[in-house]
């Protein structure tokens, strides 16, 4: 398969128009049917593949970096009566399961990107809904903060995967019917077996929107909406924007090049190294000096780099099971631009979207289905927010060798921001059975921890010394390779985020479990299954045992 | 409503249902109405509400005059063609299905040879009542589509014959509305709500299906709507009369008894004007139809590329996934599925669907199942050449010569592949600023519906009719072109 690349611009986009009046960003879908990211399939009707997602996921970290001046967002459709029928079927026909896992995943981040933004950074979102609007159509709307729909006689709201796919609505859309929008438990029941949705007065009874109203009316409530949300928008006057510029990564079949991060992939042993470089000894510490320094910025371009890199890994790189994640340069320099970060953020919104920004992109580590090892070796930096890899993977190895002093270290940010999904820090999350520790841990701050301290204080798997170093990484790299590729990512998945659930971990925990198990049964998949015949003449034969 | 009254609801249905049970008497229907209270609730609600939309949104004005209309009192071959006088608000609109087959059985799809269903079963629910809604939403509209029409008759035969459609419109209404009484529970009832409540062209409200909202503002848009337009109905009916739902089958067959004769309308109505035409441009030394006041033939021609191509759209997508799933369920077949074909299942075959290429239009071959929408287009067409083979003898036989054609399945539609292609009725692609800039030789321009509304001036006079149109071969049920069709309430008094 033709390599999947990640970076684009609003010049470029093929599917969403984004313009701005005023504080207000018009997001608006546009779908080109004969465009589509792979050979095969037509993007009928407003239905959307991960061409289509890649471009929003674009425009709203766009509206967070390059346009401060937006209070809120309009996402709509630019075609008449079609607001957006979901992802397209017959993509998810042609896909494989890895795909198509990895395709849910990358659009419910993206889905949690859009609701991020009112709830970090005071920017309210508003879907204005004008005719179909079907499956993942409804679940982009239910990412918004605000669902308008046109009613007349024929615009509904509908989840039709069970009737119509013998599948999940599984970008959020169960969990966030009852979740977020809190629908009675036995409407959503209802809502979620009528293929053809809920209309008018019943869809706004039922809360699966927030207003429905005529036609003839539609744009004038629209326009009230917008003007009441830009009025008690939290988000400052007066920033002036940063350009995303792209990145331009060298990508081939065994590599991934960028400035800071670079990835060499071992096809053989199902291996991949990733190597982020530290920030070097001349990081600006005022916000001033940080925004003149804008995209080359270490803590901003590292972490879009690190970003990059995970979705390569994802789509480009499936049979890669184990990503070995290593950092190169000065803990100190590290740390000092962690204390920037934490000084700043208050006073630029540039630092503060940084921060939040290292937050995402630790996430998506977080719920990526490969091995994570952490190998802490001389001359790496696991300090601060980048000992946030060490602590996102599944295990750490760190080298204890008094020849070759190796370091970890804790900065504020550890305590802070970079929350995972639960909405815990990864040390909260560590520690789960002992809050003490975090606390002990917060008196450490600045410390350089060598590997006996790192060890006794939990913040390393493992301290092999150098004479056992080598054959104790081989023989764990051999050995977790070795084992069920599906097997791990459940494993992993159910380790990684111990503790309470949150929404997201629903979406990517319960729900994006229950859907990738659908996927695979014969009765959406199967020869006769209700996928794989969608379009076809034939009509599904389900094997009605259930489990 | 009565009935808003929580407290009064234990009581409420059987009190009532008693009082207004003669009232039921005067609907005509082989539906065990008199019987059925579950029916009865239904209507005790929906029927006023028909009325009164009746009043506003039926035809403006005649009201209160006798019409001589077919009304069907029964559904044998005696009953179904009843004609007297009657005022329209006091048609006795009825309930009839076809007699039922025995032994029934599903004839296509993956339940062949099933009984056919009584009763909806739960797994096609949604898409028994999606069909019937989208069915039953096209009746009233016409309705509403023509209600000022009775303002500008030619003739009290042409008046009598648009009374007669709106009113058999209205029956189909309440065939559709029966059904969803009777099998949908309180869905249906809301949707048969529904059904009142849209109206044609109203911006907020909208019919459906888009042929529905447009203006029918004279008298050559409604015999082309009649001859196209609802000709697309027979077709949806006679699928929908191969139903595995038994009741829908039933009453999509006694429908279409009725709907032949709109058919007649607009065929013999446009054949008439035609045929004015011919005699008119023998009459002007320049063949200037206009000069004497008549509707030339390419004008005729652009009022039947707009009705033949907007009613092509209401087939929908050229290749649909739903139209295979409801063949495969039983629930829609094709035009005639048991007399002409062989295959019922057809899940190996293909057909051949127009496509656009990139400056022509190509060629597809796609399963059976999913090119029926296809399939019932085609049988369409066929018979709407039939027609207009009729409306060409007739110039013929004047000495004329031009000829009516339909135009290309590509050309202006909305609907489908071919929605929004710059093609020509001839099937040719040009740029999209060509198209534009001819729009008007091809479709009818506001001056064409101008002079057309200019020669709409109404006869009312016994044995008269308009210059613009040449009088029908015979009248309505043996009666003369001169009989008194509509009999004015004033003369009366």
């Amino acid at each position: 398969m033709e390599r999947i690349l990640f970076e684009t611009d609003p010049d470029r986009y093929k599917h969403w128009k984004l313009e701005f009046d005023g504080a207000t960003a018009i997001l608006q879908m546009d779908v080109q049917e004969d465009q589509p990211l792979h050979d095969g399939y037509v993007l009928k009707l407003n239905s959307y593949d991960l061409g289509v997602d890649i471009e929003l996921a674009d425009a709203i970290q766009r509206l967070r970096f390059e346009h401060p001046e937006v209070k809120t967002l309009l996402v709509r459709s630019a075609k008449d009566r079609i607001f957006c029928s979901g992802a397209n079927i017959f993509m998810l026909g042609l896909s494989n399961h890895g795909f198509k896992v990895n395709f849910c995943k990358y659009t419910n981040e993206t889905r949690l990107y859009l609701e991020d933004l009112v709830e970090e950074i005071g920017v309210h979102t508003v879907c204005a809904v004008n005719g179909v609007c079907a499956g993942g159509g409804y679940e982009l709307a239910l990412a918004c903060e605000k669902i308008l729909l046109v009613d007349d006689g024929n615009a509904a709201v509908s989840l039709p995967e069970t009737p119509l796919l013998a599948v999940l609505p599984g970008t959020g859309g169960l969990t966030r019917v009852v979740d977020k929008r809190k629908v009675r438990r036995d409407l959503a029941d209802v809502f979620s077996t009528v293929a053809e949705g809920i209309r008018g007065a019943r869809a706004a009874k039922w809360n699966l929107v927030d207003g429905v109203y005529p036609r003839s009316q539609f744009e004038d409530r629209v326009s009230d909406q917008l003007q009441r949300l830009n009025e008690s928008s939290s988000r400052n006057d007066g920033n002036d924007p940063i350009r995303l510029e792209p990145l331009g990564g060298t990508y081939t079949d065994t590599t991934i090049e960028h400035r800071f991060v670079r990835v060499e992939i071992q096809p053989e042993e199902r291996t991949a190294t990733l190597v982020l470089q530290g920030p070097g000894s001349d990081e600006p510490t005022d916000a001033a000096g940080m925004r003149a320094k804008s995209q080359d910025l270490w803590a901003f371009r590292a972490f879009r780099e690190l970003d990059d890199a995970l979705l390569h890994l994802r789509f480009n790189h499936p049979t890669v099971g184990l990503l070995l994640l290593k950092t190169e340069g000065d803990p100190e320099a590290v740390l000092r631009v962690d204390a920037a970060l934490v000084a700043e953020r208050d006073k630029d919104f540039f630092v503060r979207e940084i921060v939040l920004y290292m937050r995402r992109v630790l996430q998506r580590l977080d719920i990526t289905a490969r091995s994570l090892f952490a190998i802490l070796e001389p001359g790496s930096c696991f300090h601060g927010s980048l000992l946030e890899l060490a602590l996102a993977s599944d295990r750490s190895y760190m080298l204890d060798d008094p020849d070759n002093v190796v370091t970890v270290g804790l900065s504020e940010l550890n305590f802070d921001v970079l929350k995972t999904h639960q909405g815990l820090t990864r040390l909260e999350t560590r520690f789960y059975g002992e809050p003490n520790q975090v606390e002990e841990l917060r008196g450490r701050i600045g410390e350089a921890l060598e590997p006996e301290d790192a060890d006794e204080l939990g913040l390393v798997t493992f301290i092999p010394d150098d004479i056992d170093w080598e054959d104790e990484i081989r023989i764990a790299v051999e050995e977790r390779v070795s084992l069920s590729p599906d097997a791990l990512t459940g494993m992993e998945a159910n380790l990684r985020l111990p503790g309470p659930e949150t929404m997201a971990t629903k979406i990517f925990g319960r729900l994006s479990a229950w859907q990738n198990w659908i996927f695979t049964r014969p009765n959406s998949t199967g020869e006769s299954g209700a996928l794989t015949l969608y379009g076809k003449p034939a009509r599904a034969e389900f094997d009605w045992r259930r489990t | 409503m009565p009935d808003c009254n929580p407290s009064s609801r234990s009581g409420r249905s059987w009190r009532r249902i008693v009082s207004t049970i003669d009232h039921y008497d005067k609907i005509p229907n082989n539906v065990n109405l008199q019987r059925d209270r579950k029916l009865q609730r239904a209507l005790e609600k929906w029927q006023p509400n028909f009325l009164k939309w009746w009043m506003t949104m039926g035809p403006e004005g005649f009201q209160l005059d006798d019409i001589y209309l077919r009304t069907a009192i029964s559904a044998d071959s005696d009953g179904w063609a009843h004609f007297d006088y009657v005022r329209m608000p006091d048609y006795r609109w009825g309930i009839f299905l076809a007699d039922p087959v025995e032994g029934r059985t599903i004839g296509f799809g993956d339940v062949s040879d099933v009984p056919a269903w009584q009763q909806v079963p739960g797994e096609h629910r949604n898409a028994l009542k999606r069909l019937i809604v989208t069915q039953g939403d096209t009746e009233p509209a016409s309705v509403e589509q023509q209600r000022l029409l009775g303002q500008t008759c030619p003739s009290l035969y042409d008046l009598r014959n648009l009374f007669q459609v709106n009113v058999e419109e209205g029956r189909h209404l309440w065939a559709m509305v029966y059904l969803l009484h009777n099998y949908f529970g309180r869905d249906g009832r809301e949707e048969a709500e529904a059904l009142l409540y849209r109206n044609s062209g109203d911006v907020d409200h909208p019919r459906i299906l888009s042929a529905f909202n447009e203006p029918i503002s004279d008298w050559l848009h409604f015999y082309m709507f009649t001859f196209f337009t609802d000709r697309d109905g027979k077709f949806q009916l006679l699928s929908l009369a191969e139903s595995g739902f038994d009741p829908l089958a039933r009453t999509c067959r006694f429908m279409l008894t009725e709907e032949a004769h709109h058919m007649f309308v607009g065929e013999t109505g446009v054949l008439r004007v035609v045929q004015r035409a011919c005699e008119l441009m023998k009459e002007h030394k320049n063949e200037d139809v206009r000069a004497l006041g008549g509707i030339d033939l390419p004008l005729v021609q652009r009022y039947l590329n707009f009705w033949y191509s907007t009613s092509l759209d209401l087939f929908g997508g050229e290749v649909s996934s739903n139209a295979a799933q409801y063949f495969g369920a039983g629930l829609k077949g094709r035009a005639y599925e048991q007399k002409k074909y062989e295959d019922h299942v057809i899940l190996e075959d293909t057909y051949v669907v127009p496509t656009p290429g990139t400056d022509m239009v190509s060629e597809d071959t796609v399963p059976m199942r999913n090119a029926l929408n296809t399939v019932l287009r085609d049988s369409y067409t066929e018979d709407c050449q039939r027609g207009v083979d009729k409306w060409n003898r007739a110039i013929e036989k004047e000495g004329i010569n031009f000829t009516l054609s339909l135009p290309h399945v590509g050309f202006n539609r909305r609907i489908g592949v071919f929605s929004d292609q710059p093609i020509t009725p001839d099937g040719q692609y040009i740029s999209q600023e060509d198209w534009d800039s001819r729009r008007a030789d091809w479709l009818p321009s506001d001056e064409d519906q101008q002079y057309v509304a200019s020669l709409m001036t109404t006869v009312m006079e016994r044995g008269k009719i308009a210059n613009w149109i040449a009088p029908p071969s015979k009248g309505i049920k043996g009666k003369p072109f001169d009989f008194e069709y509509v009999r004015k309430y004033a003369e009366e008094k």
